[in-house]
């Protein structure tokens, strides 16, 4: 069997009375692109803000390469190779395309003021090696985010590229592990074909594991090894995508108890 | 419609396109730069042409020309007035990475400017019997005071926006009343008091600047002291600005929460943020004690850091070259209106030019400068016929223009009570003009002009203290309204 790459153990998570996580299990193994499927509320983001450090769990453990995660901040969580995007896009809309990238590249990166007022031998060459990072992350896109794009503001993007260049800066973390928050949302049919065939290839080519928060079912079985379905914070379902599409526990937690006895 | 026109056909499916990979490359998006702020006529070509010159060229045009400014004049109170609006361009400057660049509204700053100033009174004083080597105290003082910026961030790192605002106020005003009552400190009332900061009575007797048996004694040798490093601290800065920390400074203005998922540690570097700004303002305060040979707390009050705020957001948060143009222009206007003859040629001539600017086309404005010019005289002749005292006073500004004016404007020998009166009726009018549009707007114009040029001469002139305040609002008002983003600034998007 591969690695468990990341591992939650009945984390839970409440807000006031609601309880939004309850005793959850989650596993990714290494390589493995997972989805998290649920109606709207079911707890998916609140996830990913658990596992990215953004809240802390009430209880339960939360491991990445088999080390707890709980209690550190969030930026050393990405540190440790987690990087996520978000539903609602957050870019840095007033910095370059490249810059936005660039800036992502923080956490494995090195130098400091001093250095940089200096504008040592070191920092140049670091300096360089974040440029041709950020070049070789936003190429991986093909011709959507290259050449004139560069040098322009993100806010001039168009909104499937937006998706596409946070998933770019999410990547220029050096992440190992993937957290991508509806990537599909709000393209149209065949931006949502090519933002599949993207997750795919960025576990072929770039080697991550990917865990997705997705709507679109076409996306869900095009990419997934394996479904985890929520509903309340709990798990009610896990397994491929044909045998969570067809549990009624799904089906029910999606259309209402009736659907599935009129079946 | 217009028939002749070809009309596209309609555009492919995107499945069914020709080229697929053209597919959200729109042409809006390509000629995106083209479009960006980019008017049309000689202006907008001059704009993109100064956009192509490299921003440390003008760094160095502007040190050139900074340097040769002592050389063309033999009055040492140009160069006292080059020498302020150099400490408030590092002030701004140093400013300009806290707001500019980091985002954290930090109203406490003048304190740091304040405790630079004192660090080197006291230890270059009589006051302590110290007279440390300028070399030496320049480093104890900005690391001190880049300390003390890191020491007030703390416990406010995680505060944003208002909250960071009002702290960082009640720092800045606890500075003032500390140093203020600093001749009686006594450490919680257990030992006898002591006297550290002199109290209202400042810090006199403050020893020049010595740079290593360099002694600077002469208003000159600030200026140039001041210069070279405001341009070695815009250096600094502008390289720090496109490194790394720059970027990240950057990224945590635009999203925090985004900065730090993206590995970025935001509290840390907002707390760099805050020192490196106060390490600049204690710099300055340097620079300041050491002209001015005495240090006293009301320098250091909220009137110093609106006038430093009014150049950033003048200039433009978050650009170099916006701190240098910001600087020249709150500061050299509010020189410049010091002289009452100076003073009134620049009301008339920016009056005029913006009339002629804004009113379209020039038949409207030939109507409006005769109403008015006929409105002036009228008005005197009928006052010099039924009250003589009201045309006893003279204009602020003498030959053919002065003697022009003293026939056109009304000039009360005691025009104090009647001023007053006439400025807040000019605000009420300004309001009104605002409020009504076209012929009406043209038609209550005449007399707004005229009223105007009536508070100008018998109030705002001879009141410079107060004018240069009411100026400033004014030139934000407007610019804010005209340039949000400041001269310099680039527009920023704030939600899309």
């Amino acid at each position: 069997m591969s690695e468990r790459l990341l591992e939650l153990d009945e984390v839970s998570k409440s807000f006031g009375g609601l309880q939004c996580i309850e005793r959850l299990d989650v596993h990714v193994d290494e390589g493995e692109i997972v989805s998290v499927i649920g109606p709207n509320g079911a707890g998916k983001t609140t996830l990913f803000n658990l596992v990215t450090g953004i809240y802390a769990p009430d209880g339960g453990d939360i491991r990445f390469e088999g080390q707890s995660i709980v209690g550190l901040e969030p930026h050393e969580i990405t540190a440790r190779g987690i990087a996520r995007t978000f539903q609602t896009l957050r870019l840095f809309l007033n910095m370059t395309v490249k810059e936005n990238v660039m800036a992502a590249a923080w956490s494995h990166t090195r130098a400091g003021i001093f250095r940089s007022i200096l504008r040592t031998p070191g920092m140049r060459r670091e300096e360089k090696e974040i440029e041709a990072l950020a070049e070789q992350r936003l190429a991986f896109f093909g011709e959507r985010l290259m050449g004139y794009r560069w040098d322009q503001p993100a806010y001039s993007l168009s909104y499937a590229n937006r998706r596409r260049l946070e998933i770019a800066r999410a990547t220029a973390t050096n992440a190992r592990l993937l957290l991508l928050d509806e990537p599909a949302a709000g393209m149209n049919p065949v931006e949502t074909h090519e933002i599949t065939q993207l997750i795919g290839e960025l576990r072929s080519k770039g080697g991550y594991t990917i865990l997705v928060i997705e709507h679109d079912m076409h996306v869900v079985e095009g990419i997934s090894d394996r479904v985890i379905a929520l509903d309340h914070g709990i798990k009610i379902s896990e397994g491929t995508f044909d045998h969570v599409a067809t549990d009624p526990r799904v089906v029910e937690a999606y259309l209402g108890a009736s659907a599935t006895k009129t079946k | 419609m217009d028939g002749g026109k070809d009309i596209d056909p309609v555009p492919a499916r995107p499945d069914e396109a020709q080229d697929p990979s053209r597919i959200g490359v729109d042409d809006w998006v390509a000629s995106h730069e083209g479009r960006r702020d980019r008017g049309e006529g000689l202006l907008a070509e001059i704009r993109t042409e100064l956009e192509r010159v490299p921003r440390p060229a003008f760094f160095a045009g502007f040190g050139v020309a900074a340097a040769l400014l002592p050389l063309f004049t033999s009055n040492d109170y140009i160069v006292r007035v080059g020498f302020d609006t150099l400490l408030y361009m590092l002030l701004a400057l140093g400013l300009n990475i806290v707001v500019g660049y980091a985002g954290l509204l930090d109203l406490g700053y003048v304190a740091f400017y304040g405790f630079g100033a004192y660090g080197y009174a006291m230890l270059a004083s009589p006051k302590f019997g110290l007279h440390w080597d300028t070399l030496a105290i320049i480093p104890v003082v900005v690391v001190a005071t880049a300390i003390l910026g890191f020491l007030v961030a703390l416990p406010s790192r995680r505060l944003l926006g208002d909250y960071l605002a009002i702290v960082t106020l009640f720092f800045g005003q606890l500075f003032v009343t500390v140093y203020q009552n600093g001749n009686r400190i006594s450490f919680l009332g257990l030992t006898r008091s002591y006297d550290l900061t002199g109290g209202p009575n400042g810090i006199p007797d403050v020893d020049n600047y010595d740079l290593g048996g360099l002694h600077i004694g002469s208003v000159r040798g600030y200026y140039y002291v001041a210069l070279i490093i405001f341009l070695l601290v815009l250096g600094c800065v502008y390289l720090v600005d496109l490194s790394r920390t720059g970027r990240a400074w950057k990224s945590l203005r635009e999203d925090p929460l985004a900065a730090e998922l993206m590995g970025i540690p935001v509290k840390r570097l907002k707390l760099i943020a805050f020192a490196c700004g106060a390490g600049i303002a204690g710099l300055t305060g340097t620079l300041f004690a050491g002209l001015n040979t005495a240090v006293f707390s009301a320098n250091f009050d909220v009137a110093t850091l609106i006038i430093v705020y009014a150049i950033l957001i003048l200039g433009g948060a978050g650009s170099l070259g916006g701190v240098i143009l910001g600087a020249l222009v709150v500061n050299v206007s509010l020189e410049v209106l010091r002289t009452p003859g100076h003073a009134t040629w620049i009301f008339y001539v920016v009056l005029a030019a913006t009339l002629i600017a804004k009113v379209r086309p020039w038949k409207r404005l030939a109507v409006l400068l005769v109403a008015t010019i006929g409105l002036g005289y009228a008005a005197h002749a009928i006052v010099s016929s039924a009250w003589p005292r009201g045309v006893e006073g003279s204009a602020s500004v003498g030959g053919w223009f002065g003697d022009g004016l003293n026939g056109w404007e009304l000039h009360p020998s005691n025009p104090r009570f009647i001023g007053n009166l006439a400025f807040v009726a000019l605000v009420f009018a300004v309001l009104l003009l605002t409020m009504i549009d076209g012929w009406k707007r043209l038609a209550a114009l005449v007399p707004t002009l005229y009223l105007a040029s009536f508070v100008w001469e018998n109030r705002l002139v001879v009141e410079p203290s107060i004018t240069r305040l009411i100026l400033i609002g004014v030139i934000l008002i407007v610019l804010m309204n005209a340039r949000p983003q400041g001269l310099l600034g680039t527009s920023r998007v704030e939600i899309v």
